[in-house]
């Protein structure tokens, strides 16, 4: 008990300290238009969401026309023998969608259909085609530009596509670097954040409310979670213990195959109910007079869910796309496409589809419920052993993402100060101690900055992307000329 | 008439004896001797953001450290008076051998037993009996 007053006066005092910095830059990065009722417009969304629909009409839809010659890439159809034993564009983009794949499918589609109606859906799944594009665009820049250190690894990404880019293209060198530099800061916050607390912070609120909730054992005991979750994530990323991450690596795919699986089960059992629910979802898409603010509060809210769960346009992933060994950094761009894809039009409509067809979302205490505990109470309608198996997925998509997101930070703090390893351990170190922080706090404020640090990744990167706009058509589209002129050939035929 | 013949190279006695029955028939027929050795690995496996960075670098390591410690003492063995080719590729075991074979135009496949146990050979098979279900050429396995 002494220690749960000391954890909770620790918040408090964190959290006073921390509000006044946190409401600061919240109030920056989420600055909002009102738009009804008590509906708002967070301008950082329009950002994602514009970019998305820039790059989406300047490369001709590719976001639609791309997808079949990304799977062919995806299937080796493409890859000369000679390069077997380098990372494949299927390594590439299983890495990135795992480090993407997590909590904002199944906690954040059910906080966008609380709040935005089940026709937050619709909107869902266009800002994922939308997202496609800024992402195509991104992961191209991230293989062009990538570095090859002196030890032979592969480091690459926004950081480096800003500086080298921006510099090749306009001349101007500062500007890039100033980009380069903003976008590693806001990348070592948004990873400490949004990559680690809040993951960390969900990932312990699951293993709590499966083990009995308030009355579980745990609840006082959440800095323990935090530590062994602390000890995992330090045994890899400073121990370098791999087999720990190469196991996750390999649940992450089982646990997102298995959700998908239970996914169809419990919409197969409700094949009755999926005409209705689809018209329920579309009619709400469009409709003008609603509580939840109609045609304008189910976009905005299906918008921001879906960037915040596929990160597109965020630079993210183009640091996980980059290691791929490839003679045209288009290649990678395409799969890429693949992304968002998956996240948000596969993933995240299932979820959406399951919490509209259960009515779950309709139950009066389901928006006291919110996020994973509102998905968890959806699908149990058919399947009642599920939460414990959704626990177990929760923490391995955390886990993961943790993993991920320590490299993007690790990777960011090596491009700030030149590679030093010290630095890096630094990092490292800092990263850990977070892990048990967000795992025993309730943490308003600090998710506050830890989102708006993640966010705040998009302005650089977009603004590079739109600098560099010319670029990535002539290089995407030179490509995809070379493929139709038969230039490039498949090699399984 | 003069044949090829590849050998699956992994270092262990049964290789090293196939590598000795190849030179035999190489030189009986006037032939050459093409030595390959595969490293395990798959196009679709998952890893971390780590492991990818660091690929190419150790791939140049793995593909060293098969010539040196295997492929160079594997052509000593042959001696210098059969023509010999080296390589190395990564790769499904069986499905490489193979299509180096084609790719070489070998005549004939030579693998070491490999000795797996029961189980492992029922959850995995093993490359001598995947080799026989798919090569184009006939596949011999010395014990």
């Amino acid at each position: 008990v002494s220690e749960l007053v000391l954890a909770q006066s620790i918040d408090e005092r964190i959290s006073d300290a921390m509000n006044p910095v946190s409401e600061a830059i919240e109030g920056v990065v989420f600055f909002s238009l009102p738009v009804v009722n008590d509906v708002e417009l967070p301008l950082i969304v329009l950002w994602l969401v514009a970019a998305g629909a820039f790059f989406t009409v300047y490369l001709g839809f590719l976001n639609l026309r791309g997808p079949k010659h990304a799977l062919d890439l995806v299937r080796g159809r493409y890859s000369k023998p000679d390069d077997a034993g380098e990372v494949t564009h299927f390594q590439a983009l299983a890495t990135a969608v795992s480090g993407t794949v997590g909590l904002g499918n199944i906690a954040g589609v059910a906080v966008a259909i609380t709040l935005g109606g089940p026709g937050a859906t619709v909107w869902m799944i266009i800002a994922g085609f939308l997202g496609m594009s800024s992402k195509m665009a991104e992961c191209t820049l991230g293989v062009k530009y990538r570095t090859e250190r002196p030890d032979g690894t592969v480091s690459g990404g926004p950081m480096y596509y800003l500086e080298r880019g921006i510099a090749e293209v306009t001349g101007r060198a500062r500007t890039g670097k100033v980009l380069a530099v903003l976008f590693s800061l806001s990348c070592i916050g948004g990873a400490i954040g949004a990559g680690n607390m809040f993951q960390a912070n969900q990932a312990t609120d699951q293993i709590v409310a499966v083990t009995g909730g308030v009355d579980s054992p745990i609840a006082g005991l959440r800095w323990v979670v935090g530590l062994l979750f602390a000890l995992a994530v330090g045994a890899v990323i400073l121990g370098g213990i791999k087999s720990i991450a190469r196991v996750t690596e390999k649940l992450v795919p089982l646990m997102a195959a298995i959700y998908l699986l239970a996914a169809v089960v419990v919409i197969g059992s409700n094949l009755t109910a999926v005409p209705a629910a689809f018209r329920e979802i579309i009619t709400q898409a469009f409709a003008f007079d609603s509580v939840t603010g109609g045609i304008i509060g189910a976009l905005i809210v299906g918008f921001q869910r879906a960037a915040f769960s596929n990160e597109a346009g965020i630079g993210s992933a183009a640091i996980a796309h980059s290691a791929v060994r490839t003679e045209h950094p288009s290649t990678e761009g395409h799969v890429a496409l693949l992304e968002p894809f998956i996240d948000t039009v596969v993933i995240c409509t299932m979820t959406a589809l399951i919490i509209v067809i259960s009515g779950a979302y309709l139950d009066e205490a389901a928006s006291e419920l919110g996020g994973v505990a509102l998905t968890s109470a959806a699908f149990a309608t058919v399947l009642p052993w599920f939460p414990n198996v959704l626990a177990v997925a929760v923490i391995a998509f955390a886990f993961s993402t943790m993993l991920t997101w320590a490299y993007y930070g690790m990777k960011s703090t090596g491009y700030i100060f030149n590679d030093s390893e010290t630095a890096e351990t630094v990092f490292k170190l800092v990263f850990c101690i977070f892990v048990i922080v967000g795992a025993s706090l309730s943490l308003g404020p600090v998710i506050g900055i830890s989102d708006s640090m993640l966010f705040l990744m998009a302005i650089p990167n977009v603004l590079g992307l739109y600098i560099l706009a010319r670029m990535i058509k002539r290089e995407i589209l030179g490509y995809r000329a070379k493929v139709a002129a038969g230039e490039i050939t498949r090699v399984d035929v | 008439m003069a044949i090829v013949v590849l050998v699956g190279v992994d270092g262990s006695d049964p290789s090293d004896r196939a590598i000795e029955f190849a030179r035999d028939r190489a030189r009986a027929f006037d032939g050459s001797i093409v030595l390959a050795h595969v490293i395990p690995w798959s196009p679709y496996s998952f890893n971390t953001p780590e492991e990818n960075a660091q690929r190419h670098e150790r791939r140049e390591a793995e593909l060293r450290a098969a010539k040196e410690q295997l492929l160079d003492p594997a052509c000593a063995l042959v001696g210098d008076d059969v023509p010999c080719t080296a390589v190395v590729r990564h790769g499904n075991r069986a499905e490489v051998l193979v299509s180096l074979a084609r790719e070489h135009g070998a005549d004939h496949i030579l693998v070491g037993r490999t000795g797996e146990g029961r189980l492992r050979t029922a959850l995995f098979g093993s490359v001598p009996s995947q080799l026989i279900q798919i090569a184009d050429v006939p596949v011999t396995v010395v014990p």
